[in-house]
């Protein structure tokens, strides 16, 4: 027999209960997540490569290599150029001889241990040059991976290692789903693009943003809607690599076709 | 009880205790857990500001211009006002007292970046006047006659 004083009690207790899950799973706007998210940081590194301005010269290899500290020769390198041509029949070809160091100074597209193949003019549908770096991912999955703590993100999105810290395991630079790390033939650790951090933080421009003769290169703040690229990422078509990974790259492409990985 | 049943015990224990106390030495004090949390958060903070030390080689032609205003003001008449300085001259460090003497590229590969002919439509390149390197004086360097600071017509030597 139900009393009631229980009626009313289990009333009041059903009524909070249903309302519970209301209030639990309200729908939130993104814009409103990301503001609470509280984000102390102000500065959010981001790059742009405008892939229609890129005309294959190496000169933001060469900067950055000797900015770096980088050994010309050897054949590891924090930035390169990849040619893509398309021919007609569907084919795809792309090279970077010695990651474009020098430029591409030939027609021939290097197929590797001496290989060349050469395309010619009518059978092009599409060529263009392709910059890569490190893409400082908001999820980087090298900063998972270090069992040491030698590899990190700075608070305004820099993926930086610690020469001091790292034991050169080589975890990080099999876990990097863009190919951007390498062992440095000197320090004997892990090395990548720092974005110039040296530079950046001074309010100059990284070494191979500034040696670039046309512009196809641009780094910003992402985080201030008055920025270039920040205006440019936000209104124009930009994509970015390997998006499916999850690792939400910072480095953002104009002008790249699927064939680009 | 016996002191054998102990003993292994005290002996774990100084290990732990030695480790602990070793830790405290070993590891910097900035060492730890930062914002990202355990999956993206550990590291040195200290090496933030040791990569923020790093030092800079290139200095862009705001450093060049001033005592080299006659070449700085000659090639900014030009198409070539684009490319820096230091693309060809090198990287300018604390130039003029180190190094005193910048080394200059005047090989025929450093013209040829840009100025190798490749059709590539959607692509900056194509717009490139460009030569033949096997066929326009093979085995001179291109400043010979051009001059890089003014690569017109009326600049040519």
């Amino acid at each position: 027999m139900i009393t009631r004083r229980d009626f009313i009690l289990n009333t009041v207790k059903g009524v909070a209960g249903l309302a519970l899950p209301l209030t639990a799973f309200e729908i939130l706007s993104p814009n409103k997540l990301l503001a609470a998210k509280g984000d102390s940081s102000k500065v959010r590194w981001a790059f742009l490569v405008d892939t229609f301005k890129c005309v294959g010269c190496g000169f933001c290899v060469k900067a950055c290599k000797l900015e770096n500290g980088v050994p010309l020769d050897a054949n590891v390198t924090r930035t390169w150029v990849e040619r893509y041509v398309l021919v007609k029949d569907g084919r795809v070809f792309a090279d970077n001889p010695k990651g474009a160091l020098n430029g591409f100074t030939t027609s021939k597209i290097d197929l590797g241990v001496g290989n060349f193949h050469d395309i010619k003019k009518e059978d092009i549908e599409k060529a263009f040059f392709v910059p890569k770096l490190c893409n400082h991912c908001e999820n980087p999955p090298c900063v998972q991976v270090c069992p040491v703590g030698a590899t990190y993100q700075t608070p305004d999105g820099v993926v930086l290692v610690d020469r001091t810290w790292c034991i050169g395991c080589g975890y990080c630079i099999m876990a990097c789903p863009y190919g951007v790390r390498f062992f440095h033939p000197v320090y004997k650790v892990a090395d990548k693009c720092t974005f110039c951090y040296h530079r950046i933080t001074k309010g100059l421009k990284t070494a191979c943003v500034q040696a670039c003769p046309f512009g196809a290169r641009m780094i910003g703040n992402i985080r201030d809607p008055n920025d270039p690229i920040s205006k440019i990422i936000r209104t124009e078509r930009v994509g970015v690599l390997k998006d499916e990974y999850g690792t939400r790259p910072q480095v953002y492409y104009r002008g790249i076709t699927r064939e680009v990985i | 009880m016996k002191s054998h049943i102990w003993r292994p015990l005290y002996v774990v224990l100084g290990i732990v205790v030695l480790i602990l106390v070793a830790r405290q030495f070993l590891v910097p004090r900035s060492f730890g857990m930062h914002e990202r949390g355990y999956m993206y958060g550990w590291y040195r903070e200290a090496n933030v500001e040791e990569w923020k030390k790093y030092p800079m080689s290139y200095r862009s032609e705001e450093y060049c211009k001033d005592c080299h205003n006659d070449k700085y003001t000659m090639i900014m008449q030009t198409p070539h006002a684009i490319i820096q300085c230091e693309n060809c001259h090198g990287p300018a460090k604390e130039h003029p007292s180190d190094p005193p003497k910048l080394e200059i590229n005047r090989t025929r590969e450093q013209c040829l970046r840009c100025h190798f002919p490749l059709p590539y439509p959607s692509s900056g390149r194509a717009n490139i006047r460009g030569i033949d390197p096997e066929k326009h004086n093979p085995g001179i360097e291109c400043a010979m006659c051009h001059n890089p600071h003014k690569p017109t017509l009326e600049g040519m030597k």
